[in-house]
């Protein structure tokens, strides 16, 4: 695979996560979502986590892989529609560990 | 930890900043407990790639400073002006760059970070790794210390060094949240390459860095791209605007692969091995983004949380900043005959060292706000270079200048043209 195609999922499998599986540290309300008209998560978030389903419209959060940048937290508070219910950073020595920085 | 004091200085975070102030206190006798939420310094830390080391050197001593983990002094600056396949590149060597005292440098925070923590643990800091503050301690209205992991841990003063959310200056009330407008959200991919292949892919010798910026790959947003070179590494990333991100389609990561596919990035990478993904807010206020007070009795905020970070377009200013500002806080604790003085003096401090020089490019971002900075104008630098260059069969081609009118005239406009020039001046 060349580098120019790796994938959102390809470059996060490089990173080592220490996840907790239980407790998210984001939460999204999804029908907050639903009436967001910019939805500026689908294109900011570095990890790709926001997912928005073809046929629903529904969008979708998976905390797993977070890069705890926080930019998900800054434009769904000014350009989305409160969607997101919390935003913490991950409990003790939980998230991403990076190796490089 | 009941009233008794858990260290005269509490710090929050385990970045260059509270490192910096760790080290400088612990050195003057002060005892200092320091907060880290990830496993070790650095964990949770990136950067684009490049440290500014006289502060570095002011803190550490050149002695100290030779064996810090960095990795290679930048001798090369390269600004290249893309549009599409066109590409035009000011390439600046200096070969005056100084061994032993060179002004800056590619560095890998986790691995830099978690270094410093250790020497300023050899001083008799004490840090505490995967622990978070939850918040302030605060009574008659001054901080005493921080609640963490169910405990009070008091002291005589509580740095900030918690980053660019900063929750904790927030929670003090000495700052408003950070603005989309006011950022760029900065993503990295670090990918391996032997030392040998980045030294003759970059004409550089050992121990020799490269710094290469990029102007117009991110169309019609503000932002741009960066490749440094480490040891044996390349940090290659973009940071664009959250704003203009949202306001059309293309998602961050697609951004960055059609910049990693481009003519300009992809024989450079080529054979690389990806060995990380990250990403991490900036700061792109500057001077403005600076809160108006940066203490209250008993609390400093230093580095990324106070907003100190200078984006000259050319050169990018933060970590260095943060150490400065680290340096301040603990000068100020140990000057300030009590702890009640210690605002003062630290106030005093950065009033001294770090906001005149955050002034002096206090209208860059306004410049950088230009929205046809990222597209027009490097269609037109490129098209330029291309009239320069390029021959047209037999045909005899029109007077250069008047080629170059025409081209400023079609894809920038006059009326932009002279109005962007005198904004530029007037800035500038």
């Amino acid at each position: 695979m060349s580098k120019e195609d790796m994938s959102v999922e390809d470059l996060l499998s490089c990173n080592h996560f220490n996840t907790d599986e239980k407790n998210p540290h984001i939460i999204v309300n999804p029908d907050s979502c639903t009436g967001c008209k910019v939805k500026p998560c689908l294109t900011c978030c570095p990890a790709q986590l926001y997912k928005q389903d073809s046929s629903s419209g529904i969008v979708h959060f998976d905390h797993l892989g977070c890069l705890e940048c926080g930019t998900c937290r800054l434009v769904c508070q000014e350009m989305g529609n409160g969607g997101i219910t919390q935003w913490k950073y991950p409990l003790h020595s939980f998230g991403v560990q990076y190796r490089c920085g | 930890m009941g009233t008794e004091n858990a260290a005269d200085v509490i710090i929050v975070g385990g970045g260059i900043a509270g490192l910096a102030a760790a080290y400088a206190l612990t050195k003057k006798g002060k005892s200092v407990v320091l907060l880290e939420r990830g496993t070790s310094c650095g964990s949770k830390n990136m950067t684009g790639g490049r440290i500014y080391t006289p502060a570095l050197r002011e803190l550490l001593g050149t002695a100290v400073l030779r064996e810090a983990p960095l990795e290679r002094r930048v001798v090369k600056e390269q600004l290249s002006i893309v549009h599409g396949n066109s590409s035009t590149t000011l390439d600046y060597m200096d070969e005056s760059a100084e061994k032993e005292n060179f002004e800056s440098c590619t560095i890998l925070r986790s691995v830099f970070d978690k270094w410093l923590a250790g020497k300023a643990e050899e001083m008799g800091a004490m840090i505490i790794t995967g622990t978070q503050a939850d918040h302030l301690i605060e009574k008659d209205g001054r901080i005493t210390g921080v609640y963490a992991a169910g405990e009070e841990l008091l002291a005589d003063v509580v740095i900030a060094a918690d980053g660019i959310h900063s929750f904790i200056a927030h929670q003090a009330g000495l700052k408003q949240d950070i603005q989309c407008s006011g950022v760029g959200i900065g993503v990295k991919e670090v990918i391996t390459l032997s030392e040998d292949i980045i030294n003759n892919r970059f004409s550089l010798q050992k121990g020799e860095g490269a710094a290469h910026l990029f102007l117009g790959v991110t169309p019609g947003i503000n932002g741009g791209g960066f490749l440094y070179t480490n040891t044996d590494s390349i940090s290659l990333g973009m940071v664009v605007n959250p704003r203009e991100l949202s306001m059309q389609e293309k998602t961050i990561h697609e951004l960055f692969r059609e910049f990693k596919a481009s003519r300009s990035i992809s024989p450079l990478i080529a054979q690389g091995k990806t060995a990380e993904y990250s990403a991490h807010l900036v700061h792109e206020m500057g001077f403005t983004g600076v809160p108006r007070t940066i203490c209250r009795n008993g609390l400093l905020i230093v580095g990324d949380a106070a907003g100190f970070v200078i984006n000259m377009g050319t050169t990018i200013r933060g970590m260095d900043l943060a150490v400065w500002s680290g340096i301040a806080a603990a000068e100020a604790i140990v000057a300030a005959p009590s702890p009640a003085e210690i605002s003062k003096q630290y106030t005093k401090r950065i009033h001294e060292r770090i906001l005149p020089l955050m002034k002096r490019y206090k209208r860059y971002p306004q410049l950088l706000a230009i929205p046809r900075v990222f597209t027009e104008y490097p269609d037109a630098a490129n098209q330029i270079m291309h009239a320069v260059f390029a021959i047209d069969g037999h045909r005899v081609p029109p007077k250069l200048t008047k080629k170059m009118w025409h081209i400023l005239q079609h894809s920038v406009g006059i009326k932009h043209l002279i109005s962007d020039s005198w904004e530029a001046i007037r800035l500038l």
